[in-house]
């Protein structure tokens, strides 16, 4: 989280601001307060560095000692705001249906209200003092606070388990409490941490219009508003506090912008690679697409989610890679975009797309010739726009078409994944989709361009077999015009034996089997041979119970030294669980890792 | 159950169009059609989630179990606190034992209790929901895709499971989803929704071995068979 410049920037400043906050009025607190009629508004000296205020008062003295008063306002007002803020936010959710409009109406009238104003007429009302600026302050901060809340509740109370609460019949205010705040919590606090500055920097705004602290009290503001009648005789006595506002109204926003960002979830720049676990790179696949070699990801404490897998794509094949969630398929995906998260670290002997390594191309090259297409559509589309104009956006950034070249070509794409009305699916937004349709826009924003390779992780999870088909079609349309080819991610073997060329099986982060898409009936492998048994198909006995496989894929970190199928194989021996069968040929374009299908053929 | 002429609007747009279906007592319904069927819709509708005209009788306490099980559990809340969640109405004390019986029921072990979400599989967590659904005494139970986001592996088990909801405890079931090969192990009935509208509903032999509708063969021959 810290690894930027202004995050440690950050966190520099505020830790200092809380130690001077601690040590400031022990260590100063006595020269502060020393009056010194002999010394009475000096400007800057070695004595007095700062200089003096009007009783002869070391102002460097008043400035430490103030921070302890003026962060302790700030935190005040920051903490009257959020909570008065959260609780406007929250009541619509508990409120019936009309007092709840008229409390959001509120809040949106006040967020559109200046926060100056509001702070100073609350202070006005609230009497001059240190108590009125507080609140004028917390009533600046308590609008942003609420339209905030209201969005993350909202988006919140749009979750399936809040939707399941409401069936069960749990109250308003027990939803509210136990699964809209939690889920909201961290959020909030980031905000939190910003407002802080805020509030700091209101505060000291408000003394200095001495609306704040009234003397003999003092905080860095009314430093700076008594000081500021000096300013042009000796500026120094401004300099001070100024300041001292700052860098602290500084380190706060800074700390909350970083811990903002690194709660998003953020992707390594590019990962640098590693040593591969065998050094030897080998002789490239001339021809191939992709082309890679020994690919391992690994992320802190040991845990290697991807495994030395090897795979490549011919120009016009479409791969399929299969097993269950966990096994690592998306990691390998993204190893190959470049985009494992962090802090993972991608490992190969060779990753080659088109004939160059990938780590020879630029963001925009790979951009171009790479296009993936994920899992959950939503994480591709913005939806805040409409779908015509996210898929318009790539042409003209990518491909430098004009704006009316660009439409013109995404109700194209829209219609050539088959979704009806492409004209009018354009205008709309995202959540106005099915899950279906959404899916198909992503697929057809990737085909904006001309992909050398198309990676699709899963991106017929959520549509049904029709479309799926018609997906798949399409992609091999695509593959054949262009020469690209594709690798496609699912947990379905029925799809992927089906609709692809040639299958990968992986399992626990290795590849455990290969073969041509069309015999995969005729899977050697153990854990294949499971996965098909337990796919009911229009055969499938239904007096029968579904076989299903025991047990669970092991973790990442659990994988241990021997076949990590061997707790859930029922051929499993003691070979197994002593050492890693290798993947080795078995026939024609078919390869497997098992002892038992190995060692059986050889003997 | 019974579903009579129910409809559901979207603005000017019509997901559901006046869709008449019963659902009798001990028997599973399957609902397929192609995506934007309306297939979600009329779940929703049927539990109370979206506005709808038409009406819903003979269930009063309608559960569903939803599509992915990643979501539909709060991340924050020990698998033990969610399924409590829908026991609210039973004195506190009596909880955790009926906690425990109804992970049984999905079998779970009772130490399943006290883990969060995150440390279960996908199908765990799946059984995890339909536990918590069983808590609230449904009288019909609306499952939506619930195995589409499981893996292969798992999937059968929660089917195995689906079915013997039925058998033992004579709970119907609304199952919807676009796999009919899923459909046609798990299901007594299926109907086939298309742009809103129920075009054919039968018994599973009858509608899976000699569709009446050429919507249902297109649908049927869309079904992924390994080549052999
Ligand atoms: N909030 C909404 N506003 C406008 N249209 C909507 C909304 N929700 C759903 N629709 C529309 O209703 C139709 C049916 O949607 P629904 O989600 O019920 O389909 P489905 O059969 O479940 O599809 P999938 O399998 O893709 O989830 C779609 O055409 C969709 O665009
Ligand atoms: S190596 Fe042993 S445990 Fe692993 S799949 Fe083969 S037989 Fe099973
Ligand atoms: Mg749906």
């Amino acid at each position: 989280m810290f690894r930027t410049p202004a995050a440690v920037a950050g966190a520099v400043l505020v830790a200092a601001m809380v130690v001077l906050a601690v040590i400031g009025p022990p260590i100063w607190g006595e020269a502060a307060e020393h009056i010194d009629a002999g010394a009475i508004l000096q400007g800057s000296s070695a004595a007095h560095p700062l200089g003096t205020d009007n009783l002869g008062r070391d102002l460097l003295a008043r400035v430490l000692v103030a921070g302890r008063y003026s962060l302790l306002l700030a935190l005040a007002a920051a903490l009257i705001g959020a909570t008065a803020g959260i609780v406007l936010g929250a009541l619509p959710s508990v409120l019936p249906a009309r007092p709840a409009r008229l409390v959001t109406g509120a809040v949106n009238a006040l967020v559109a209200f200046p926060g100056l104003l509001l702070a100073m007429f609350t202070a006005v009302v609230a009497g001059l003092g240190a108590r009125g600026a507080v609140l004028g302050i917390g009533a600046a901060i308590a609008p942003g606070f609420a339209r905030l809340t209201q969005t993350l509740a909202a988006s919140v109370a749009g979750a399936d388990y809040v939707s399941a609460a409401r069936m069960l019949g749990v109250p308003r205010r027990r939803i509210l409490a136990r699964h809209v705040l939690p889920n909201i919590a961290e959020p909030l606090i980031l905000h939190l941490t910003q407002a802080l500055g805020g509030a700091l920097l209101g505060l000291a705004g408000m003394s200095f219009l001495g609306l704040g602290v009234q003397p003999p009290s003092f905080d860095w503001g009314r430093l700076l508003f008594d000081g500021f009648g000096r300013i042009y005789v000796t500026p120094e006595v401004a300099l001070g506090p100024a300041l001292a506002v700052a860098l602290a109204g500084i380190g706060f926003n800074l700390l909350g912008d970083a811990l903002a960002r690194g709660a998003a979830r953020t992707s390594a720049p590019r990962t640098k690679a590693v040593a591969p676990e065998s050094a030897d790179p080998g002789e490239p696949e001339p021809g191939a697409v992709l082309d890679v070699r020994d690919l391992t990801v690994t992320f802190p404490g040991g845990v290697t989610p991807v495994r030395g897998v090897s795979l490549s794509a011919a120009p016009g094949e479409i791969v399929g890679l299969v097993g269950e969630s966990g096994s690592g398929k998306s990691l390998t995906a993204a190893a190959i975009g470049g985009l494992v998260p962090y802090p993972g670290v991608v490992g190969h002997a060779r990753l080659r797309l088109d004939g160059r390594d990938v780590a020879g191309l630029s963001r925009k090259e790979l951009g171009t010739s790479l296009a993936m297409v994920f899992q959950d559509p939503m994480a591709s589309l913005n939806p805040a726009l409409k779908v015509g104009g996210q898929l318009a956006e790539v042409a003209v950034v990518h491909q430098g078409a004009t704006r009316a070249e660009a439409r013109a070509r995404a109700v194209d794409r829209l219609g050539h994944v088959h979704l009806p009305e492409p004209g009018r699916q354009a205008r709309r937004h995202p959540h106005e989709l099915s899950g279906g349709m959404r899916q198909r826009a992503v697929i057809a924003m990737g085909l904006m361009g001309t992909p050398r390779l198309i990676i699709a992780d899963e991106p017929t999870t959520a549509l049904d077999v029709t479309v799926q088909r018609q997906i798949l079609r399409l992609l091999r349309e695509v593959t054949e015009e262009t020469g690209s080819a594709v690798l496609f991610i699912s947990h379905d073997i029925a799809v992927v034996g089906e609709l692809c060329d040639r299958v990968v099986v992986m399992y626990a982060g290795r590849v455990v089997e290969e073969l041509p898409a069309d015999r995969l009936t005729d899977g050697a492998h153990p854990y294949t041979r499971a996965l098909i048994a337990s796919l009911p198909d229009m055969d499938t006995d239904r007096s029968l119970p579904l076989a299903s496989i025991p047990g669970r894929q092991p973790a990442p970190a659990e994988v241990g030294d021997g076949c990590a199928f061997a707790p859930r194989c029922p051929l499993a021996t003691d070979a197994c669980a002593a050492g890693r069968p290798p993947l080795v040929e078995h026939g024609p374009a078919h390869r497997v890792a098992c002892w038992e299908v190995t060692c059986t053929s050889t003997a | 159950m019974h579903i009579d002429g129910l409809t559901v609007r979207f603005g000017a747009f019509t997901a559901v169009d006046s869709v008449t279906l019963e659902v009798p007592p001990g028997r599973i319904v399957g609902l397929v059609g192609e995506s934007g069927s309306g297939k979600s819709s009329l779940a929703k509708a049927v539990c109370g989630l979206v506005p709808h005209t038409g009406r819903v009788t003979g269930a009063s306490r309608v559960q569903m179990v939803f599509q992915d099980p990643y979501a539909s559990l709060d991340p924050r809340m020990r698998v033990g606190e969610s399924v409590a969640e829908a026991l609210l109405r039973m004195p506190r004390q009596a909880r955790a034992a009926e906690v425990e019986r109804l992970l049984g029921l999905v079998s779970l072990p009772a130490e399943a209790a006290g883990r969060y979400p995150r440390e279960l599989s996908g199908g765990q967590r799946q059984r995890v929901a339909i536990a918590r659904a069983l808590g609230a005494e449904p009288d019909l139970l609306v499952a939506d895709e619930i195995t589409s986001a499981l893996d292969v592996s798992v999937q059968g088990a929660v089917l195995n499971l689906v079915r013997s909801l039925r058998d033992r405890l004579g709970l119907p079931i609304l199952f919807i989803s676009h796999n009919l090969a899923v459909v046609r192990y798990v299901c007594d009935e299926v109907a086939v929704m298309h742009r809103g509208r129920l075009v054919e509903h039968g018994p599973t032999e009858d509608v899976v071995g000699s569709p009446g509708q050429d919507y249902t063969r297109t649908l049927l021959e869309a079904v992924p068979r390994l080549r052999r």
